[in-house]
């Protein structure tokens, strides 16, 4: 194997760096808007409407991102877009951590305490998979109403808790059912029930999966804008929402520079936990049986 | 008195009947198998035992105590898994101890319970590794380890050695009849091996498709199988079966060997009361291929040993024997002969031949004739 890489045919050579060069230009078709993003957010007003947008900043400045962070308007308030951020963080945190439990609970039983009906339950569960959100706005905000659940951030973690729970099940069900259930019906031997199982045997061999439920649940939830804006008003909208009042705000001109900060901002949680977590997530999406 | 007692156990899931009514009985400080081809319901039986599975129907009894409805921690038994089933996230000093930690057992007397359980099974050095930093021999030990440490009335093992090379299971073997021996505790063993359960058991329950065919001692079980299966599945190489006519001269029962061109008449021996309604009917002669040898091998104070003729078609050295395949009844024999016999594919052999060892069994019932 390792000879044929070695003596390649020119044409195999001329093929090869075809599939880089394509690959190559992707990668920079999918860079540039970052790019442009980060030294606009970075250049002064003045820069970025008389300079070229490809440019480096002349006198790169901070001063656009605090603005956008205290003082922008965002509608008519004008005090940037870190309350919103503050927001957005108390909604996900719990949001993310409600669902990944209750999931994980969920696939435990799905795949270890086989009940009946529980195949057709999961097929169920499955299908809220393919749910898109607008399908659920109605019937969620008739509960919303039925539950008199008036804080939005409150509102915001239940609507994504229950919407995520299906995704989150999903995964730990399909780990938990590599285990062998052997594991469970040793601990039941040693005397261990049903829940002493779960915490002390099945959570901390789920490592891998809890990251791809804590990841794919922070991306989904913070990214989201419709449920924010239907299901919250006002002081406790989340970030993206916040995002998009300060870009429609249409009183004078335009600031890109604050805008591209902000956006930026808005984008950080998501791309730290892509950054420290992206490891687990592979592992954990390609996680087989646990050897033991 | 008993220590277990299985009465009359079935087990169905819907319309599929997988236990079709098991009796077991065996005493304390017994050795258990249950020994059966894949899927005849070996680990069902053994799950109903622990309280893992419900039973449909019956009464299961540990140390004469009734157990159908007690949950498996109240069973006082301990389990030994194929795969071994250690928790992955603890030490082996974690998985050993998990059991009692639970039973709520003082922290100074768990310590010296993984000790001298440590001690014994010689895994003192590995308690601080993780299962995936073992062998899988060492595995093995941990997950009897675990088994051990709660010091139950009733061992439960479904095949244990089956993920263990060759070797490794042929020492395991040994050491678990050691551990037996000196615990003196009553042990419930599945296996598919024929020669795990000869080897290891002081009863046998032969099992096929949710039934026992047979139970009793290796010995009874090795010289007078009840029907054509326990004798076929029981005994490595396997018992031959040759179709023959019973025939009676002076009092003894007769079959006849053809070889193709000779018939050489085998005495059986005395005709038995049970196999006088037999005579001049189809019978299956059973004979183990230790009982067929060359003439050198054959004890010579054996009193009903015969010679025959044999057209040797095979030789197959296992290194102390050499088994010779030939064909007597138009169907193929296997004897085992000494590997300095000299015996060669192609040549007429002779062979000696102790039929008062034979067993007769009838071909439509496939029971033995006794
Ligand atoms: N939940 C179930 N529903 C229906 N049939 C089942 C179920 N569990 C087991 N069976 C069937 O019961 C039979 C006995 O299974 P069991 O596991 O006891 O076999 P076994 O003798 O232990 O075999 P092996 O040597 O392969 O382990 C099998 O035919 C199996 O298909
Ligand atoms: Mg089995």
């Amino acid at each position: 194997m390792a000879d044929l890489a070695y003596h390649q045919t020119p044409a195999a050579r001329i093929g090869r760096f075809g599939i880089y060069a394509v690959l190559a230009l992707f990668a920079l078709y999918y860079l540039a808007p970052l790019y442009v993003m980060v030294v606009t957010s970075l250049k002064s007003l003045e820069e970025v409407r008389n300079g070229n947008l490809l440019a480096l900043p002349a006198a790169p400045s901070l001063e656009a991102w605090s603005t956008a962070w205290s003082s922008a308007c965002t509608g008519v308030e004008c005090s940037g877009i870190q309350g919103y951020f503050w927001n957005s963080i108390k909604m996900l945190v719990p949001a993310v951590a409600l669902s990944t439990l209750i999931g994980a609970v969920n696939g435990y039983v799905l795949a270890m305490w086989r009940f009946k009906g529980s195949d057709l339950f999961f097929t169920l569960l499955m299908i809220g998979c393919f749910l898109p959100f607008q399908v659920v706005i109605l019937p969620m905000a008739q509960m919303l109403g039925f539950l008199g659940l008036e804080n939005g951030t409150a509102r915001l973690v239940l609507v994504h808790t229950i919407y995520g729970l299906a995704f989150t099940t999903m995964f730990f069900r399909n780990f938990y059912v590599t285990i062998p259930d052997e594991l469970v019906k040793a601990a039941r031997i040693d005397g261990a029930g049903f829940l002493r199982i779960f915490f002390r045997i099945m959570l901390p061999i789920s490592l891998p999966t809890i990251a791809v439920c804590v990841i794919w649940q922070t991306t989904q939830i913070w990214n989201d804008f419709l449920f924010g804006v239907v299901f919250s008003a006002g002081e406790t909208q989340p970030m993206t929402v916040a995002l998009n009042n300060l870009v429609n705000t249409s009183t004078g001109v335009k600031h890109y520079n604050v805008e591209m900060a902000a956006a930026i901002i808005a984008a950080l949680p998501t791309l730290c936990v892509y950054a420290f977590g992206g490891k687990y997530f592979i592992r954990g999406l390609t996680a087989g049986a646990v050897k033991g | 008195m008993g220590a277990l007692s299985i009465r009359n156990v079935k087990k169905s899931y819907g319309n599929t009947h997988i236990l079709k009514g098991i009796d077991i009985d065996i005493d304390k400080g017994q050795f258990l198998i249950l020994v059966g081809p894949s899927g005849c319901g070996k680990s069902t039986l053994l799950n109903m035992i622990a309280g893992l599975e419900d039973i449909s129907s019956g009464e299961i009894h540990i140390g004469n105590r009734l157990v159908n409805h007690l949950p498996p921690k109240d069973r006082d038994i301990a389990m030994v898994f194929q795969s071994y089933a250690l928790y992955p996230n603890m030490t082996v000093r974690q998985n050993i101890s998990f059991g009692l930690e639970i039973r709520k057992i003082p922290v100074a007397e768990q310590k010296a319970i993984v000790e001298r359980v440590a001690n014994m099974l010689q895994i003192s050095h590995l308690l601080d590794r993780k299962p995936n930093q073992l062998s899988g021999g060492q595995r093995q030990r941990v997950a009897m380890g675990r088994a051990l440490a709660r010091n139950p009335t009733l061992f439960l093992f479904d095949e244990p050695l089956s993920n263990l090379d060759a070797k490794l299971r042929v020492e395991m073997r040994t050491e678990i009849k050691l551990l037996h021996q000196r615990m003196g505790t009553t042990i419930v063993y599945v296996t598919h091996d024929q020669i795990e359960a000869m080897t290891l058991g002081d009863r046998i329950a032969v099992m096929k498709d949710g039934e026992v065919k047979q139970f009793g001692t290796p010995q009874q079980i090795y010289d007078t199988p009840a029907n054509l299966y326990v004798a076929g599945f029981i005994g490595s190489p396997a018992m031959n079966f040759i179709p023959a006519t019973l025939e009676e001269a002076e009092g003894q029962a007769i079959v006849r060997l053809d070889n193709g061109t000779e018939t050489f008449p085998a005495k059986l021996g005395p005709l038995g009361t049970a196999q006088r309604p037999y005579v001049g009917k189809s019978v299956i002669l059973g004979i183990r291929p230790e009982q067929i040898t060359d003439q050198g091998s054959a004890q010579a104070d054996q009193p009903n040993l015969q010679l025959i003729r044999a057209k040797v078609e095979i030789t197959e050295p296992t290194g102390p024997d050499t088994l010779v395949t030939s064909q007597f009844n138009g169907v193929k024999v296997t004897a085992r002969c000494h590997p300095q016999a000299g015996m060669a594919p192609g040549q007429t052999a002779t062979l000696v031949i102790d039929p008062s060892k034979a067993l007769l069994f009838d071909p439509a019932s496939e029971n033995r004739i006794a």
